[in-house]
């Protein structure tokens, strides 16, 4: 090809690119840069930034000033609502994991005509409002809920069991939403699967148990992988299912974000909060890309 | 007569059940959710006999009326804008040698899959607040805007993967009989990318309907969609208005996936091998 058509080539495609890249950087990734310059300014009295260079917002984060006598001590209301992002997100995948396995195995040895279908009940839900679910979640659990109804009704329980509020209904809430995005990487790595590998281990003797776990599980473990990641990392930064589900009693990061814009008034934290946040998903997904890639050298 | 049956090297112990388990979770509170949107009483729990109150009192309700065209609007140019740029973006990243920026393309495109949706609402609250002290204007372009951004991904797959399918071919015998490339795009690979822009503008339009945390935080006042207006409902005493709302959103989005899924199936079929 010539000069002259490269560079043509070059031209046209970057300027098909222009609409979509720039609605993106304008409106997605651009805003991320003034995040990061907020975090660096001092908190306006009724909200907004004074534009004075502060790094308190990200002393902030971890630590608090004490009112009276200015000294510093970690921040344990931060601390703890770090902490239980991490957990219910860890919970969250676990769980997500133990379910979704099994069902992803099932769909991928049901006959070959019958596993779109068994996806498609899969990601339906998926793909309806994720606030509808959340909400749907909530009247089952509530104390005037179908569980506490029946449970009475069957004269098992006196008292309604408080569900609602909990991080029991966060963890609960976080799995009903968003487990299709374990299934789906797992389902997929399962579908290629070739299951005379199976009947050699049966040959050789082996368990069902050492079959699933030293024949099926390392070949699918990519699909884990990129399962609990696309679980872990929606968790970690659930904004609807804690503020609905944990009815602002028990917050996790997106809350205690949210709260910064709002009520807190100080947006230079809520901006470092959302940089920590970014910064977290960031290490899982980079560790992601290379576990994937090193899944990809020894198979592939 | 169990133990002569034919061993199966598929089976694993309590699989099944906890599949089957599975499927019922995920359908079960939506199916509660829907059924006691009939419900004659104001209880979300006891079933009281069959009537369609709820969704007359929701039809009637003018804050619901607002919502649902503001969505419908937000929706529909979102999809359109997002639709637009994806099936540009498409051509110019796909039947292509490897180009410089390939990399920085596809990860700004799919970045809004990959970056909480907290962190994107509090980058769009402070950028357009700064714009909205600069002009002044608080109109809908803001959410529509935004909405288009994150769109673009999900537009973006289908289209691409049905492009990637297409044999060029037919576009270099069109651009062989001196068909202009304007021609040959309305003419040859339109039509045949057709079903891949439908699936792509449809998914789009589903997130967009769809959202909540972005407009929550970049909504000025008055702009409550049907997502943010429920939102806002849940911290009051909740009746079966909210369940009858929720029921026709999973109606129009449960009918679009299903349109999606024969779309794409469609389209892979003709495509394979």
């Amino acid at each position: 090809m010539t000069q002259a058509s490269d560079t043509q080539a070059t031209r046209r495609r970057w300027l098909l690119l222009s609409p979509a890249l720039l609605i993106l950087l304008f409106a997605a990734s651009g805003p991320l840069l003034i995040v990061v310059l907020y975090s660096f300014l001092t908190p306006g009295d009724y909200g907004g930034v004074v534009w004075k260079f502060s790094t308190d917002a990200w002393f902030n984060v971890v630590v608090e000033r004490d009112f009276f006598d200015d000294t510093l001590s970690f921040s344990d209301a931060h601390l703890s609502i770090f902490w239980r992002s991490v957990k219910l997100s860890l919970m969250t995948t676990l769980v997500a994991f133990i379910v979704g396995f099994p069902t992803a195995y099932f769909i991928a040895t049901r006959p070959k005509d019958k596993r779109d279908i068994w996806m498609l009940l899969i990601m339906i839900p998926f793909w309806t409002n994720l606030l509808i679910r959340t909400f749907a979640v909530m009247e089952i659990i509530r104390n005037e809920g179908v569980v506490n109804s029946l449970l009475i009704g069957l004269g098992i329980i006196d008292q309604p069991i408080q569900m609602l509020f909990t991080e029991f209904a966060i963890t609960l809430g976080m799995f009903y939403v968003y487990l299709p995005l374990m299934v789906l990487p797992i389902y997929a790595a399962m579908e290629r699967f070739d299951f005379s590998l199976v009947e050699a281990a049966y040959d050789l003797y082996a368990s069902r148990w050492r079959v699933l776990r030293r024949v099926i599980f390392p070949i699918v473990k990519p699909g884990v992988i990129a399962g609990s990641i696309l679980v872990f990392v929606p968790s970690l930064g659930a904004y609807v299912t804690p503020r609905v589900l944990g009815g602002g009693k028990q917050l996790m990061l997106g809350n205690l974000i949210e709260l910064q814009f709002g009520q807190g008034r100080n947006w230079p934290l809520g901006a470092a909060l959302s940089i920590t946040l970014l910064a977290i998903v960031m290490v899982a997904l980079i560790v992601y890309v290379r576990a994937a890639g090193r899944e990809e050298m020894s198979h592939g | 007569m169990a133990k002569s049956r034919a061993f199966d090297v598929r089976r694993q112990t309590g699989f099944v059940p906890i599949a089957l388990l599975c499927f019922l979770v995920l359908y079960l509170p939506i199916i509660l959710l829907v059924v006691y949107s009939f419900n004659k009483g104001e209880s979300i729990a006891i079933w009281e006999g069959f009537s369609w109150q709820w969704y007359v009192k929701a039809w009637q309700n003018e804050k619901v009326q607002d919502a649902t065209i503001l969505s419908l609007i937000i929706a529909t140019s979102a999809s359109l804008i997002a639709t637009s740029a994806a099936v540009m973006a498409a051509l110019a990243t796909t039947r292509t040698r490897g180009f410089r920026g390939y990399t920085f393309v596809f990860a700004l495109i799919n970045q809004p899959l990959m970056i909480p949706e907290i962190v994107t609402a509090v980058a769009l609250l402070i950028f357009f607040a700064m714009i909205k002290v600069a002009t002044g204007y608080t109109g809908l372009m803001y959410l529509i805007i935004a909405h288009s951004a994150f769109c673009i991904p999900f537009a973006y797959m289908p289209i691409r993967a049905r492009l990637q399918g297409m044999d060029l071919n037919l576009e270099q015998a069109g651009a062989d009989l001196y068909g202009t490339p304007w021609r040959v795009f309305r003419r040859v690979t339109l039509p045949q990318l057709w079903p891949g822009v439908l699936a792509g503008s449809m998914l789009a339009f589903v997130i967009s309907l769809d959202d909540v945390v972005i407009t929550e935080f970049v909504k000025s006042a008055g702009q409550d969609t049907l997502p943010t207006y429920m939102l806002g409902q849940m911290r009051r005493v909740i009746t079966p208005e909210v369940n009858a709302i929720s029921t026709a959103l999973l109606a129009i989005s449960v009918a679009l996936v299903i349109a999606f899924y024969l779309l794409s199936k469609g389209g892979t079929q003709t495509n394979r091998e």
